[in-house]
């Protein structure tokens, strides 16, 4: 079997886990690229259909492509979507740096959203090779009431039986493709033929690499402008996929304060 | 050509060894740092007054960074020229063996790290002793800071023959012991001139050289079942499949239920990419010509080599709990997707896994490896660990998660029941009765039948049956119950309680119903029978005329009744593994009926079970 291959059968694997282990269920849907091949997984996994709701954590942010790209794709593909505006920037923790701020605003949307849907399973689209606190995650990751994830004290996970008792009042976060990295995701977008935001690609000398919100999200410079061309770009560069990413970089712990306080 | 297929590497061994050095000395001479990382690291090392330390690279949360060590799981790609690895970063400190236990079970190869200068130590025995009931067979060793004993060939030879006698103990095999100084780079990528009388391969080398895994799909086939899907007119099967192959129009047969049909399609989305056949590793959909019950738990195999069917085993196991695990405990067991209630009937060896010394057979204190018989709550489907390890192992949980992982030894000494719950006897030849059926009806004026009734103790089972039982046979009808305390003082005489004894009780009830609904009667049974698959299992046995009725009511309602003050006695702790208390009720999915006992009296409740008897039986 070959690696891309490998790494769907898995990926499905643990989104079957996680429907029949779980019976209230949402995908947390940021329209990146990770998440819409999470939702191309899900769509294999259930032979066509996405059995629960796609959560969109708005901040009103985002850049007007990625809306249009979200609109259609639910339109097309019969989505169920939740798409609740996230609380105010004054609403969140004051003494994180202004970019760290900006993201907690979407901690605190996905905590509204849990109580008021009572969602008990919430399936993001993280990979480990992204960010060195990532690499520490389960496939099937417990939350404290406040969505809060305790980073020191994670149960043992081993030969895919994963923890799928939710703790008491919470939830569990599940992610499929943890164990992808970002050149898997374009080899497999390109393969499967996976629709994309076109922010992706570049035009006059620019793409974003990583995508978020207006203000906290900058693009790189890069001519990539086709799959095959951002393949080749990414084989040669030795930069970080997040380094656009405002809130990573502001304070050596600022990303691991957001996720311990519930961030994705 | 040397395998491209990619490889993820766990790192284990004693704290303070060096591992994270390694791997992060590993990065840097791959050239897989992003730049900026090695300053980033400079500092974050300055900053809490400490020389560059590798370490940081990896150990990114807070408090590893502060300790010093790693806490959890880490994993991290290489950027080396051909094979793609993946390098997962697991903790020395004992505390967190459970993290050590993940980050191994996730990888295909292991490099067990060792101070030169230090020796083999508690870690070191630990790491090493649990690798092969993770399922490694192979590791290469990194003897780290082979500086600290001046690049000496003789001291590292004689490392090397302490080495040889510990892992000889254990069934593993090194692939290579190679000296390396990671803090330097000594050995890890380039051969170094400073070890010059080394001839063996680099670090790198040894990982790129390192065997894929013996093809799953020659095995026999295993497929586990994850769901049964019904998103609209197709009735799918989804799992995956752990061991062998499949193709569409082979038999397959579903244990532990014993049920068989043919695979009528493989499913797949986006339409048109449905394959004819499919192999280990494989996560399938498929759809069966005949509409029997599967449900998740099943193991699916052909009839030319299925797996062991028992409710007890002997399992080797690595205990992660700080609290110990005792003869009489009761956990959670998972094997592929089938999962049941477990029991510590022996313990048999305890091992103290950082010595690697006897413990004698008492309790197994946390992190040690101990020898047990499991006896489980219900018959499982599965296999020697050592012929095929995925159906070979389980894992126990709590409430918390997993606590204790291990293979099953070897089901030998126990009796495979699939000879008792199947049948023992191959040479029977089915006698068809000189009268049939339809005969028997017309002169009784009612069908042969099953009323099959399962409830909570206290529901109004055996009210209802008794009740019914005169109202039918005033109406003419030939009705009889079948009482189960009758039974079990004949027929089932040598049953106990135990739960495969009371699955077996279950079992010839089930099969002496059938006979009375054969001989015309319409029997009526009242069994707690708390498990589906016990009752599906009737079912299977009766054929036509089993109707499954729901004898419903809370547990509370029922406790407040407790006719038998069975309830009293158990809340005060009198009777173990009582249903609804202690021990699980599975309510019926699609029962034929449903009698809701907490709203209606004893005479509506019989009114509406005459009336769908009439209905049902009297044609």
């Amino acid at each position: 079997m070959d690696p891309l291959t490998q790494l769907e059968q898995q990926s499905i694997f643990i989104l079957r886990e996680a429907f029949s282990r779980l019976d209230r269920i949402a995908l947390l849907w940021s329209i990146g690229k990770d998440s819409n091949t999470l939702l191309w997984l899900i769509r294999k996994a259930f032979f066509g259909r996405v059995p629960f709701p796609v959560m969109h954590l708005d901040t009103g942010l985002e850049f007007p492509e990625t809306y249009a790209f979200r609109d259609a794709l639910v339109a097309d593909w019969g989505l169920e979507l939740i798409k609740d505006p996230c609380p105010p920037i004054e609403e969140t923790d004051p003494s994180l740096p202004p970019g760290a701020r900006v993201a907690a605003r979407k901690t605190l949307g996905l905590r509204a959203a849990l109580a008021r849907y009572g969602f008990n399973g919430i399936i993001a689209g993280i990979r480990r090779d992204e960010q060195a606190t990532r690499a520490k995650e389960r496939v099937f990751s417990p939350r404290a009431n406040d969505g809060s994830w305790d980073s020191r004290h994670q149960p043992p996970e081993f030969w895919d039986q994963f923890n799928t008792r939710p703790p008491a009042g919470s939830h569990l976060r599940i992610h499929p493709i943890l164990a992808w990295s970002e050149l898997d995701i374009w080899r497999y977008t390109e393969r499967e033929g996976i629709p994309l935001v076109p922010l992706y690609f570049a035009r006059d000398g620019r793409r974003f690499r990583s995508l978020g919100e207006i203000g906290i999200t900058q693009p790189i410079d890069s001519t990539a402008a086709t799959i095959p061309e951002i393949i080749a770009e990414l084989t040669q560069t030795r930069t970080e996929e997040r380094a656009g990413r405002t809130m990573d970089h502001e304070a050596e712990d600022a990303f691991e304060r957001l996720r311990a306080d519930g961030y994705m | 050509m040397t395998d491209q297929r990619p490889l993820r590497v766990v790192m284990v061994g004693h704290v303070d060894h060096g591992k994270s050095t390694v791997i992060g000395r590993l990065l840097h001479e791959t050239g897989s740092l992003p730049p900026g990382k090695l300053d980033a690291v400079a500092a974050a090392s300055s900053r809490r007054g400490m020389p560059f330390e590798w370490a940081f690279l990896l150990d990114a949360l807070q408090l590893e960074r502060d300790q010093g060590i790693t806490v959890d799981v880490s994993e991290i790609r290489l950027r080396a020229p051909g094979r793609p690895i993946t390098i997962v970063d697991a903790p020395g400190h004992v505390e967190f063996l459970r993290n050590m236990v993940t980050g191994a079970a996730a990888a295909d190869a292991a490099v067990l790290v060792i101070d030169a200068a230090e020796g083999v130590r508690d870690q070191t025995r630990r790491h090493a002793g649990l690798l092969p009931l993770i399922g490694h067979r192979q590791v290469v060793v990194a003897v780290n800071k082979v500086d600290l004993i001046g690049f000496s060939a003789e001291r590292f030879a004689a490392l090397e023959a302490e080495l040889a006698t510990l892992l000889a103990g254990l069934n593993l095999t090194a692939r290579a012991v190679v000296p390396v100084a990671a803090r330097d780079g000594d050995n890890l990528v380039a051969a170094s001139p400073r070890l010059g009388w080394y001839r063996g391969p680099t670090l790198l080398q040894a990982l790129q050289d390192w065997p894929g895994p013996p093809a799953a799909e020659d095995q026999p086939l295993r497929l586990a079942i994850q769901d049964v899907y019904k998103f609209d007119e197709r009735r799918i099967l989804a799992g995956r499949i752990e061991s062998g192959q499949l193709a569409v129009g082979d038999t397959l047969c579903f244990s532990p239920g014993e049920r068989r049909s043919r695979i009528a399609s493989i499913e797949a989305w986006p339409p048109g990419t449905a394959p004819m056949a499919a192999g280990a590793g494989m996560s399938v959909g498929i759809t069966l010509a005949d509409p029997i019950f599967v449900e998740r738990g099943e193991i699916a195999s052909h009839e030319a080599d299925l797996p062991v069917l028992t409710d007890v085993f002997h399992g080797r196991l690595f205990w992660l709990k700080p609290a110990a695990l005792g003869r009489g405990d009761r956990l959670t067991l998972r094997l592929c997707t089938q999962e049941t209630v477990a029991v510590v009937e022996e313990i048999l060896a305890v091992t103290d896994a950082a010595r690697l010394e006897a413990l004698g057979t008492g309790a197994v204190p946390a992190n040690a490896i101990a020898e047990v018989v499991l006896r489980c709550r219900r018959v499982v489907a599965l296999d020697d660990g050592r012929r095929l390890p995925r159906t070979g192992r389980f894992v126990l949980l709590d409430d918390d998660g997993a606590i204790a992982g291990g293979g099953i030894a070897s089901p030998a000494g126990h009796e495979d029941l699939r000879r008792r719950l199947v049948r023992k006897a191959d040479n029977l030849t089915e006698v068809a009765s000189h009268v049939g059926r339809p005969e028997r009806a017309r002169r009784n004026g009612h069908a042969g039948g099953v009323l099959w009734l399962t409830g909570l103790s206290g529901s109004g089972k055996s009210t209802l049956a008794g009740e019914l039982e005169r109202r039918l046979f005033d109406r003419g009808c030939q009705v009889f119950v079948l009482d189960g305390d009758n039974l079990r003082s004949g027929l089932n005489a040598d049953l106990g309680f135990s739960p495969e004894d009371r699955a077996e009780n279950i079992r010839r009830a089930g099969a002496v119903a059938a006979l009375m609904a054969q001989a015309g009667f319409i029997c009526i049974t009242a069994f707690i029978s708390p498990y589906r698959s016990d009752r599906a299992r009737a079912r299977q046995a009766c054929g036509e005329g089993f109707h499954e009725i729901y004898v419903q009511a809370d547990l509370a309602t029922c406790e407040a009744r407790d006719p038998k003050g069975l309830y009293a006695r158990a809340r005060a702790g009198k009777i173990a593994e009582f249903t609804g208390i202690s021990a699980p009720y599975e309510a019926p999915e699609a029962p034929e009926l449903v009698v809701d006992t907490a709203a209606m009296g004893v005479e509506e409740a019989v009114d509406g079970l005459v009336s769908y008897v009439t209905r049902v039986f009297v044609k």
